[in-house]
């Protein structure tokens, strides 16, 4: 399965990871804070939360990059697409992060048997990461979680840890307000982010 | 198996020859190295193939980090260009490129950087570009100083620029650091040292390059960056 790789250390080998460092925001914050999708749009949604270390201090140096298929659950096959999927955002002096996006829809794939729930990639950049971190946050009023393949290859402790939370839960809300989810990021600790390997 | 140790991840299981999170010598990881073992997504997972970047604007002159300012940085203008691959070796083409450094004196510009080095105002340290269609790229910019840091007693971090670049896909997304040929700092360096395989890190350092060097204006380096992770071809529509 892995037969194409080249093997460590051989000339040809790809170039390590190293940390983002403290400055990232320097050579990034040019692409950073352009959100997916406008408030007004219909059926706009925001992420948000704020990333934590192991004493629970705010991680104010992040950058965060999100990627995500569109309302009907596709990925854009060219850099034509309107729809980029991609979004980038620094965190602030208290370690938040904000999104206006869309909710994606259930993602396909080659395998037709692995329907996923509707979820967004998250990648976390910082100082003190040598590499990034890549997590998901799915949505908590989803019904089709329960069917996630990925949620479903978790301990059953784990999966609330990837739910986004919808913080208007049962109380009225305003007609123009966007739901809200609620997500936060604990790159370690009791709650401990569920994080992926890249490949 | 569904799951990854953190410190394993560059051994054998991985594509990348990527540190490890966990790294004692590096003290910025003792809070912030995730404890729990990386989980695997699914084979096929249709997230690995983007992301697109998008339209965003590069001008013409991003990718000069001597220019568009009054006056011209102090320090020694160097040009450093390369070819951003992937792993069968194909270019990586119209992929986007940035890059952000200390100035000549090794501070940056930034409200968190207390080094007290003077600030360049000719100089904020920042560029872009996109690949050709040969997986090019080439920056205009200073060499920048070392400079010091909290890590440990008299630590400096080794000259340096900070890449990042994409790929053709979610997992060949890299964050990485440029260094020089020669730089006595590299083995004292825990960011550097965190790259355990010898060749691996070997590839973080630049080379001096005549065909790069212009002549009576800049001396030229050259870096090459290999994107990881398995080529990944895009499920049919
Ligand atoms: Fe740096």
């Amino acid at each position: 399965m892995r037969g194409d790789q080249l093997p460590r250390g051989t000339p040809g080998g790809a170039t390590p990871s190293q940390t983002a460092g403290p400055f990232v925001s320097i050579g990034t914050a040019w692409a950073a804070g352009r959100d997916l999708a406008q408030e007004g749009d219909p059926g706009s949604i925001v992420l948000t939360g704020t990333v934590l270390d192991g004493a629970g201090a705010p991680v104010t140096d992040a950058m965060l990059e999100f990627w995500q298929a569109d309302r009907n659950g596709r990925f854009p096959a060219t850099p034509a697409t309107t729809w980029t999927g991609f979004a980038r955002v620094l965190t602030d002096e208290k370690g938040r992060y904000r999104l206006t996006t869309c909710r994606p829809g259930p993602v396909s794939s080659t395998n037709p048997d692995l329907v996923e729930a509707p979820h967004i990639d998250i990648s976390i950049f910082a100082r003190g990461l040598l590499q990034r971190l890549i997590t998901r946050a799915y949505f908590d009023d989803e019904p089709s979680n329960k069917e996630d393949p990925v949620l479903g290859s978790l301990a059953p402790d784990l999966r609330p840890r990837l739910l986004a939370r919808c913080s208007s839960g049962s109380l009225p809300v305003a007609a123009n307000a966007l739901p809200m989810y609620h997500f936060d990021i604990h790159l370690q600790g009791d709650q401990e982010t569920v994080f992926f390997a890249p490949w | 198996m569904n799951s990854l140790d953190p410190a394993m991840t560059t051994n054998g299981v991985g594509v990348a020859p990527d540190p490890p999170y966990d790294y004692a010598p590096y003290r910025s990881t003792h809070l912030r190295a995730p404890k729990m073992p990386l989980q695997r997504l699914p084979a096929g997972a249709a997230d690995r193939y983007g992301p697109v970047f998008g339209p965003f604007p590069i001008g013409p002159t991003d990718n000069d980090l001597t220019a568009g300012q009054p006056g011209a940085p102090l320090g020694e203008r160097i040009i450093v260009a390369g070819r951003l691959l992937d792993q069968a070796g194909k270019p990586v083409r119209q992929q986007l490129v940035e890059i952000w450094q200390a100035n000549a004196a090794g501070r940056y510009w930034h409200q968190m950087d207390r080094h007290p080095a003077p600030l360049d105002p000719n100089f904020t340290g920042a560029g872009r570009c996109l690949t050709d269609d040969d997986g090019r790229y080439r920056f205009v910019t200073v060499k920048p100083g070392a400079y010091p840091w909290q890590n440990h007693a008299k630590a400096f971090r080794p000259a340096h620029i900070h890449f990042s670049v994409f790929g053709t896909s979610f997992v060949e997304r890299l964050v990485t650091q440029m260094y020089f040929p020669g730089d006595p700092l590299l083995e004292i360096d825990p960011i550097f040292q965190s790259v355990r395989d010898r060749a691996a890190a070997e590839r973080l350092v630049s080379k001096l390059d005549l065909s790069t060097t212009m002549d009576n204006w800049a001396l030229g380096y050259t870096f090459d960056i290999i994107v990881g992770g398995r080529a990944a071809t895009p499920p049919d529509p």
